[in-house]
């Protein structure tokens, strides 16, 4: 069997407090991946081609939203494996945990209407230059639900004109023709910012729930792109 | 003064309880148990004034597997699969704190169904509120939605549906209500039925144990709310969502396993309940040692650490040598896991506080041996005063166009994408449908199947026929799951009632249980479960009678559900079933009329039934694009939902032998709005004729506009704007 | 000895506060119409064993910059420290 044909293994890591880990692992299975569960206590990602850090409340969110799982066991090998170049999504909670480990720019807070809300939302690419946007290009939207209470994106200013100036946002919340603007921001992101990647672009997070727009027997499948680009970008052994 | 009052009085037992307290005894209670017999025979947990009437509710039926008794009803969908569910009220702490009274109400409810072994795979939470022109009203909804998130969204239980309705008599006494559903492995039920032998150990785990709620069985759950609630508050409990999350994993993975001999929540009356059924059901006792349980406070008694209703906290069941085994699960998810009891022979209960023994009482006689009460029941005075004013018969001058935006922007009818876009509707990935229909669907996670779920009250119909409100109720919630092509299978109810003590609230009560029983028969949708809660009323205002349905359908496929929305032009507007001049009671009689009087719309159980059967067969045959009831607001709400919903306009025209009003407002039974393809319009037309269901075409979808011939021109987006916008307005007055 | 601490994290300023924001809007309602920045922080209550406050005040501010604060969004301030006895 060729290199290009084996069946990625895509790992999901579960902390306490995680919810959406099944979804993940459901989603990775239904693009035609393999689905690891990790749990946070482990040490070893058990050789899987990719990390995504779910969704979910991970000890409740308390004190601050990814506050603790940063420091969750499992993280140090996280970290090691992005070093190394290997792709990590981080979706909701996993991309708060991600900020909180300075493993991507900025921080999550509170949003704006200080309401949880759940709705479906397009976000336009901004970049194809991440594990999940490989078979997407700029300017393109998706539409894929949104679930948070604390999903508004900030960076102090100095930051902000890095990440900007560096391309690192990778999705902005838009219309479903691309229009980025103050009526399509759920939550009051700065720059109406969904999701980040980091300098070497092979970590990325975002807000909204790919994962939860794959399956056709539930809903839409606007998130099923970013999963086929993920699966691509390890099929292709990057 | 209360404090003058004896302690079994302050507790809230009277002296003929106390009476009987003494003779089981022998002699007087030591106060642990004074304390202990309170909470227990509470009307929340002993259900003293409903039980004998409950009796007269049908709960048997080929599909169910655990009727009324245990945590939650059980209900056999087939492929050796079960679904379980319940519903409860949560209303008493809302009122004082609504954010952690509403999230505790989640709480309680998720554990009542984890602890049949199942995993909660959907709730739905039917609330009632006073009118959001009080300011007081709108910060009680608001914190009863955020508390329902911020509680729910954290234990990856996806909320997908409910209802929310506005009426004077819920200003002081919000009605809360949760519903719960879970799957489990039919065979891998955990009920009373499984032994329980002499020895097994009790195993306390997850939180430790507060003061929280202390006596809030038997000083908030049973009692009316006086001027000045407030002072109760050190009552309410707080609820940790997070360790909830790790309750469901750590209890899941117990049964999975095949560690447990029975498993039970603790919810009110705490330990005391807990530990007095789990004995009870097994036919044993048991030895409880307080000091054993893992305290949050240094310095509690006996009394309080025996009827705290801390949250999140479960009693496992478990033989000696599968101790270890437990405990290490238990650890695995962060709990600590604690023995605190063991069964014993005989039936006595003996709880030690430091070595002395504070409590020795037959388990039984706490469980399962409290008073019972056929109160006195009378209707209300004017209740023939109430229903003689129809408003069918009024003058009505108003336009139909104002009309119709009067209603659709009615709290009652208007969208409530405000409250559930607070929910998370998707996590678990099963929901194809979550609030916005008639029903709300969810598959079963690896198959075809999918339950559609409803919950239904009819407070205003209750308030002027106890037994047609709650007959209605049923007939409703069957059909908005009948609408989406789901056969009926079995109910929940929440009983929401004033004052037991009240002959005529005990006169709505049993004709509601008249009602809801002659409906269950009729629809063969029996009864496996619910709650009772009385004493929602404060000062004169009692909340209308109102029995909330929680109704559980059956998809086979769920690729052949129905939505509720029109689907693009072309398609066939019909009315199933007859409109008749029944404006009692109507949205329309109380916004455009401001009349809450006359008779509740008839309902024919037999014609009800029909129409269902009839959904049901016309989804499997494929034969519609859409299914919409007609509920509160008549035909013209039914047609503007269906039309908002799937952004489709239409035009239809009226019969012309009745006045405009009653064909678009009347809320007559048994309709249903359904639009169906040309190819399939014979098959559909013959299927009808069959069923011997009477049939209207009104028109045709298509367009921007909403035309209702000779009474309303509008457009979707006029109608869909006042739709949408209503009660966000109304909460930034 | 044991020693008693209280760390208040609040957003750094400039960063939108909508929770500040809120409370704000909310109290000329109740008649004071004279307030302005308005900032909700949380407060964090603690005690810690240590030879010393200077070397219990070391570890607490560690403790802030590394978990109970985010110091990409958050400033904090180490307040009141108290001795409690051994």
């Amino acid at each position: 069997m060729s290199r290009g044909e084996r069946v990625p293994r895509i790992g999901v890591v579960t902390f306490p407090g995680s919810l959406d880990d099944r979804d993940a692992l459901h989603a990775v299975e239904l693009m035609g991946a393999q689905g690891i569960p990790l749990w946070h206590a482990d040490t070893d990602l058990q050789g899987v081609d990719a990390v995504i850090l779910p969704g979910g409340f991970s000890y409740g969110d308390y004190l601050r939203t990814g506050a603790l799982a940063r420091f969750a066991r499992i993280m140090d090998a996280v970290r090691a494996f992005a070093d190394r170049g290997g792709p990590v999504l981080g979706i909701c909670n996993g991309f708060q945990i991600l900020c909180e480990a300075g493993m991507l720019p900025g921080a999550l807070s509170r949003n704006d209407s200080l309401r949880f809300v759940c709705r479906p939302v397009s976000i336009r690419v901004e970049t194809s230059g991440t594990p999940v946007t490989g078979r997407l290009l700029p300017g393109e939207t998706v539409e894929i639900p949104i679930k948070h209470g604390e999903g508004r994106y900030v960076a102090g200013k100095e930051e902000l004109r890095r990440i900007e100036g560096e391309g690192l946002v990778a999705f902005r919340y838009s219309g479903p023709d691309g229009v980025v603007d103050d009526a399509r921001n759920p939550n009051g992101s700065v720059g109406n910012i969904a999701g980040v990647r980091n300098g070497s672009g092979n970590v990325v997070g975002l807000m909204p729930h790919p994962e939860h727009a794959v399956d056709p027997d539930v809903g839409p499948v606007g998130g099923q792109p970013l999963f086929a680009s993920l699966l691509q970008y390890v099929g292709a052994g990057v | 003064m209360a404090q003058e009052q004896p302690l079994h009085r302050q507790l809230g037992l009277t002296d003929e309880e106390f009476g009987d307290i003494r003779q089981t005894l022998g002699r007087d209670p030591g106060s642990a148990e004074l304390a202990m017999y309170a909470a227990m025979w509470s009307e929340h947990c002993s259900y003293k004034s409903s039980k004998v009437h409950l009796r007269s509710l049908p709960t048997e039926g080929s599909a169910v597997l655990v009727g009324p008794g245990e945590d939650a009803g059980a209900v056999d969908i087939g492929d050796g699969l079960a679904v379980v569910f319940k519903i409860e009220s949560h209303s008493h702490p809302s009122a004082i704190e609504p954010y952690q009274g509403a999230a505790t109400g989640v709480g309680g409810i998720v554990r009542d169904i984890i602890s049949m072994g199942a995993r909660p795979i959907a709730l739905l939470d039917p609330l009632r509120f006073g009118p959001l022109d009080e300011a007081r009203n709108r910060w009680l909804f608001e914190g009863v939605v955020a508390g329902i998130g911020g509680y729910g969204n954290c234990i990856g239980v996806p909320t997908v549906g409910g209802e929310v309705h506005f009426a004077g008599p819920h200003s002081s006494n919000p009605t809360i209500n949760v519903m719960c559903v879970g799957v489990a492995p039919a065979d891998r039920l955990v009920t009373s039925a499984m032994p329980v032998h002499e020895g097994s150990l009790m195993v306390l785990y997850g939180a430790a144990t507060g003061r929280d709620g202390i006596g809030g069985v038997s000083v908030l759950a049973s009692a009316t709310l006086e001027e000045g609630a407030e002072a109760s508050r050190p009552s309410v409990q707080i609820g940790d969502p997070f360790a909830e999350k790790l309750l469901i994993e750590a209890s899941l993975e117990l049964v999975e396993r095949g560690l447990l001999e029975g498993l039970q929540d603790l919810g009110g009356a705490g330990l005391t309940c807990a530990v007095s059924e789990s004995a009870a059901r097994a036919g044993l006792g048991a030895e409880l040692d307080l000091d054993a349980v893992p305290l949050r406070e240094a310095g509690m008694e006996a009394f309080e650490i025996l009827t705290s209703e801390s949250q999140e906290r479960m009693l496992a069941i478990v033989s000696p040598g599968k101790l270890v085994q437990v405990q290490a699960v238990c650890e695995r998810w962060g709990l600590q896991g604690v023995v605190v009891a063991k069964t014993i022979t005989g039936g006595g209960l003996t709880v030690r506080l430091g070595g002395e023994i504070v409590a020795r009482v037959p388990a039984r006689s706490l469980a399962d041996e409290g008073p019972v009460y056929e109160r006195p029941s009378a209707p209300p005075a004017d209740l023939a005063e109430r229903q003689e004013d129809d408003p069918t018969f009024a003058t009505v001058t108003v336009k139909a166009e104002e009309a119709f935006f009067s209603v659709l922007a009615s709290p009652n009818v208007a969208s409530k994408r405000w409250v559930a876009e607070q929910y998370d509707a998707h996590v678990q990935h099963n929901t194809i449908a979550a609030a916005g229909g008639d029903a709300a669907v969810v598959r079963v996670d690896g198959t075809l199947r999918a339950l559609a779920l409803s919950s239904d009250g009819k407070g205003r119909f209750g308030h002027l026929d106890p037994y047609l409100g709650a007959a209605h109720a049923v007939a409703e919630a069957a059909r908005n799951v009948a609408c989406t092509g789901a056969r009926p299978l079995a109910i929940t109810n929440c009983l929401n009632f004033g004052n037991p003590e009240r002959p005529e609230v005990m006169w709505q009560f049993t004709e509601s249980i008249r009602g809801i029983a002659d409906a269950c028969r009729a629809f063969d949708t029996p009864v496996t479960g619910g709650n009772v809660s009385f004493y929602n009323e404060s000062g004169d205002s009692a909340v209308w009678p109102t029995p909330v349905i929680g109704m559980l359908g059956l998809l086979a496929d769920h690729r052949l559900r129905v939505r509720s929305g029109f689907r693009g032009p072309g398609t066939t507007i019909y009315q199933l079933g007859d409109t008749l001049p029944e404006l009692g009671g109507s949205e329309f009689a109380e916004v455009v009329l401001q009349m809450i009087s006359g008779k509740p719309p008839a309902l024919e159980l037999a014609h009800e039934r029909a129409l269902q059967q009839l959904l049901v067969d016309a989804a499997a045959g494929d034969l519609l694009v859409s299914a919409h009831d007609c509920g509160d607001g008549g035909l013209a709400i039914a047609l503007a939902e269906s039309a908002i919903a799937g952004d489709t306009g239409f035009a239809v025209t009226l019969p012309a032998d009745a006045p405009w009003y009653v064909s678009l407002f009347s809320e007559s039974a048994s309709r249903v709005v359904v639009s169906v393809d040309e190819a399939r319009i014979a098959a559909f037309e013959a299927l009808v004729a069959r069923a011997g269901v009477p049939l209207r075409r009104l028109g045709e979808t298509g367009g921007p506009r909403i035309s209702i011939d000779g009474a309303l021109e509008t457009t979707v987006e006029a109608a869909r704007e006042a739709y949408e916008s209503a009660i966000p307005t109304l909460l930034d007055a | 000895m044991r020693y008693g601490f209280e760390v208040l994290v609040s957003l750094k300023a400039g960063l939108l506060d909508p929770q500040g924001k809120a409370v704000e809007g909310s109290l000329p309602a109740l008649g004071w119409t004279n307030v302005s920045d308005v900032r909700v922080g949380k407060h964090i209550a603690l005690t810690i064993e240590a030879d010393d406050e200077d070397a219990a005040r070391v570890q607490v501010a560690e403790m802030a910059e590394r978990l109970l604060s985010n110091p990409v969004i958050e400033d904090f301030q180490i307040l009141s420290a108290s001795e409690l006895g051994g």
